[in-house]
C-alpha cells in the first residue's frame, strides 16, 4: 500500500534543545503517530517531518512546549532560485488545494522569520515582494488574517560564523501554534503556593509529556513538594497523588520562598495551586509520608510516576529512621514528638524509587524522574537499571559550575512478581551509581576552585590591577585612611 | 483526604506489622467538595480498590444505603452505583480525624485534610 505523506515545517524554541527528541518521540508514540523525519540536523530549529495528514501534525501540536509552530510546507530549497522554482512548482501541481487561500474575500498575512540574522522591516518587505509571482487576490490583515503564511531563512547556528548566504530557505502556511503559552500561562512567578525546588513550568510541562500522560490518567509523585510536577499533568487532565516527609512544606507552614513575602498565605496548598490554574477536580490528595518505607496498598497501580527527587543541595534528603547514637529521651509523653531523620544518600533513593515503579506503575506505564550528576562523572553506565524497567530517554540539562541534571524517563516492560527468590535477583541487579553516592559533596567541594582559591585570585587580580594603575600615574587612595576619614566625618 | 485515597492507605510499615489494611477511620470534621463526574476515570479505578474498603468507608460517613456490602457484578453499566461511588470516592473530604493501624492500634492523625503518615523512629 502505498501511503500520501505530507511535508511539515517544525519550529522549536532554541531552549532545551537537548530534551527535543525526546518529547518528539514520546509524543509520536503517545498519539500512534506515523512520521518520517527528513532533518537528519536535530539541533537546527527547524524540521522538516512528514505526517500522513493534517489531523496527525495537529495532535502533535496540541501537545508538544518545545514547538514553536507548525508549517504546512510549500517550499525549501537551499538558494534563492531553487527556493523560488520549487514554490513556483508547488503553487502549479496544488492548484485545487492552494486555490481557496489566493481568493478575493481570503485576507491574509506574510510573516517574515530569519535565525541568526537580523533584517530591517524594509528588507523584510523586500523579501516578500520577491514572492509576487503567488496570484494572492486577497487583503492584507496583519491582526487577523484568516491565512498566514511564513517565509523563513536560516543563517546558521553559530552567531559567531554567520554565513554569506542562508543555509535553508522555506515558505509555509501556518497550521498551528506549538502549546508554549501554557509556559507563561503555568509560570512560577503566579503561581499561589511556590517552594525553592518548585519546578520550572516549561520543564515540568516536558516532564508531563515524557510520562505520556492522557486525560484521566492517575499520576504520583513520591517527592511532591509544592506541586510543581503535578500543575502540569493536571493541566494534560491526569488525576494526581503526591507524597512528602516534610510535614510543614505540605500545610504550606514553611519559610516563603518569594523575597516579598513574610508569611505564607493561609491558603497556600497544593490544592490551591490546582485551583488557580482550574484543574481542582483532578486533586486526589497529598499525603505526609516517608518514601523510604511502604505506604501503599498493593492493588494500587498509576499511570505514571513523575518526580524530582531531592538532591540534598536545596532541599535535604532524609528518611525516618533510627540513629545509631541515641541521644537520651528527654521528652514527655505528651509532648508533641518530631521524628529523628537521618540522610537517605541518592543511591538508597533511586534504588527504592525503580524498586517502587516497578512495583506499582501499569505495565508500559513510564517513570519521569531527574538524576543530577558531577558532568565529569558521567557515563551511560552510571545510570541506575532495573530488570523491570526500560530506559527510553535520557536528557540532559546543564546546571551551574560542572554540574548537570539528567531527565530519565523509564518504562515498565514486565509485570512484577512478588515472587522471594526473584526479588533477592532483582534487587542484587541494580548497580550502585558512584556518582549519586556523593553528589552533594562533589557539589560543595570539588567546585573547579575553592573558596579559598577564589578569594586568593581575586585578591591577587586586585593586587595586579592596583600596580597597573600606580604604573600609568594614578595616585591610589590609602583604602585605610579614606575609611577613618569617613568615619571621623560622622562624628564631626 | 479522600476517601479513594483512604482505599490505598497501609500501616505495613511498622515493624511487625504483616498487612495493616485496612485503617480503621474516625472522622471528626468533614466537606462535601463537589467535583466533576467522570465514568472513565471511575471505572479505571475500581479494579485499584478493595471492597470492603470501600464499604467500611461508607459505613464510617453513613452511606451504607447507596454502596452494597459485595461487590456487584458489572458496575460500570450501573450509572446510578458510579455515581454514587463518585460520591463517596471524590466528594467527601476528611479535614480532621484519624486513622488507626488495626493490628497495633497506633493512630495516624489527619489535619487540616492531610493525613500524616510518618513513624517514630523507633517504630520503623
Amino acid at each position: 500500500m502505498t501511503k500520501i505523506w505530507k511535508k511539515y515545517i517544525l519550529y522549536f524554541a532554541q531552549e532545551h534543545v537537548d530534551h527535543r527528541v525526546a518529547e518528539f518521540e514520546s509524543l509520536v508514540k503517545l498519539f500512534s503517530l506515523q512520521f518520517r523525519c527528513l532533518t537528519d540536523h536535530i539541533l537546527k530549529p527547524f524540521w522538516i517531518v512528514e505526517f500522513p495528514n493534517d489531523e496527525a501534525a495537529l495532535k502533535y501540536s496540541s501537545r508538544s512546549v518545545c514547538l514553536r509552530a507548525i508549517f504546512e510546507l510549500w517550499s525549501h530549497g537551499h538558494t534563492a532560485p531553487e527556493f523560488h522554482k520549487r514554490l513556483g512548482a508547488y503553487v502549479d501541481t496544488h492548484k485545487s488545494e492552494v486555490a481557496g487561500y489566493f481568493k478575493p474575500d481570503i485576507s491574509f498575512k506574510i510573516t517574515v522569520e530569519s535565525y541568526n540574522k537580523h533584517f530591517s522591516q524594509r528588507e523584510k518587505i523586500d523579501k516578500i515582494e520577491t514572492m509576487d509571482y503567488l496570484p494572492i487576490e486577497g487583503p492584507v490583515n496583519l491582526k487577523s488574517p484568516l491565512v498566514e503564511w511564513w517565509y523563513i531563512e536560516f543563517w546558521g547556528l553559530d552567531p559567531t560564523a554567520v554565513p554569506p548566504v542562508p543555509d535553508d530557505i522555506m515558505f509555509g502556511r501556518l497550521l498551528a501554534q506549538g502549546q508554549r503559552h501554557l509556559i507563561k500561562e503555568l509560570s512560577l512567578k503566579q503561581r499561589k503556593f511556590i517552594g525553592n525546588t518548585s519546578m520550572d513550568a516549561q520543564l515540568s510541562l516536558l516532564m508531563a509529556n515524557q510520562a505520556m500522560v492522557r486525560d484521566g490518567d492517575l499520576v504520583f509523585d513520591p517527592f511532591v513538594g509544592t506541586g510543581s510536577l503535578l500543575v502540569s499533568a493536571a493541566k494534560f487532565g491526569a488525576y494526581v497523588l503526591g507524597a512528602d516527609i516534610d510535614f510543614m512544606m505540605l500545610h504550606a507552614r514553611c519559610r516563603p520562598s518569594r523575597i516579598t513575602q513574610k508569611v505564607r498565605d493561609k491558603d497556600e496548598s497544593v490544592r490551591s495551586n490546582l485551583k488557580q490554574y482550574g484543574c481542582a477536580d483532578r486533586y486526589m490528595d497529598v499525603v505526609v509520608a516517608d518514601f523510604s518505607n511502604p505506604l501503599w496498598h498493593r492493588r494500587l497501580c498509576f499511570d505514571s510516576i513523575i518526580t524530582d527527587p531531592p538532591y540534598g543541595i536545596r532541599e535535604a534528603t532524609e528518611k525516618v529512621e533510627t540513629k545509631g547514637t541515641a541521644k537520651e529521651n528527654t521528652r514527655t509523653p505528651d509532648m508533641a514528638h518530631y521524628p529523628s531523620t537521618s540522610h537517605y544518600s541518592l543511591q538508597h533513593l533511586y534504588t527504592d524509587l525503580l524498586e517502587f515503579a516497578s512495583k506499582h506503575l501499569k505495565m508500559e506505564g513510564r517513570l519521569v524522574c531527574w538524576l543530577p550528576f558531577h558532568r565529569d562523572d558521567y557515563s551511560e553506565e552510571l545510570l541506575p537499571h532495573h530488570t523491570h524497567l526500560q530506559l527510553v530517554a535520557n536528557s540532559e540539562q546543564t546546571l551551574t559550575g560542572n554540574t548537570a541534571r539528567r531527565l530519565l524517563t523509564y518504562e515498565k516492560t514486565k509485570e512484577y512478581n512478588n515472587d522471594e527468590t526473584e526479588l533477592s535477583a532483582r534487587l542484587t541487579k541494580i548497580p550502585t551509581p558512584p556518582s549519586c553516592n556523593e553528589f552533594r559533596q562533589r557539589y560543595f567541594n570539588n567546585a573547579i576552585e575553592s573558596r579559598q582559591e577564589r578569594r586568593m585570585r581575586k585578591a591577587e587580580q586586585r593586587e595586579i590591577g592596583r600596580l597597573e594603575a600606580i604604573k600609568r600615574g594614578k595616585v591610589p587612595a590609602d583604602a585605610r585612611s579614606k575609611k577613618c576619614d569617613l568615619n571621623k566625618a560622622r562624628f564631626d | 483526604m479522600k476517601l479513594s485515597t483512604y482505599n490505598f492507605l497501609t500501616s505495613m510499615a511498622i515493624k511487625g506489622v504483616k498487612v495493616g489494611y485496612p485503617l480503621k477511620l474516625t472522622i471528626n470534621k468533614k466537606e462535601v467538595v463537589e467535583t466533576e463526574f467522570n465514568a472513565t476515570f471511575v471505572e479505571r479505578l475500581l479494579p485499584k480498590l478493595d471492597w470492603s474498603a470501600i464499604y467500611s468507608a461508607a459505613q464510617v460517613v453513613e452511606l451504607t444505603d447507596d454502596i452494597p456490602a459485595v461487590q456487584p457484578e458489572n458496575i460500570a453499566e450501573n450509572e446510578q452505583l458510579m455515581q454514587k461511588l463518585h460520591h463517596l470516592l471524590f466528594e467527601i473530604d476528611v479535614l480532621d480525624g484519624q486513622l488507626e493501624c488495626p493490628e497495633t492500634g497506633r493512630v495516624f492523625p489527619i489535619t487540616d485534610g492531610i493525613p500524616n503518615m510518618l513513624l517514630n523512629e523507633d517504630e520503623v
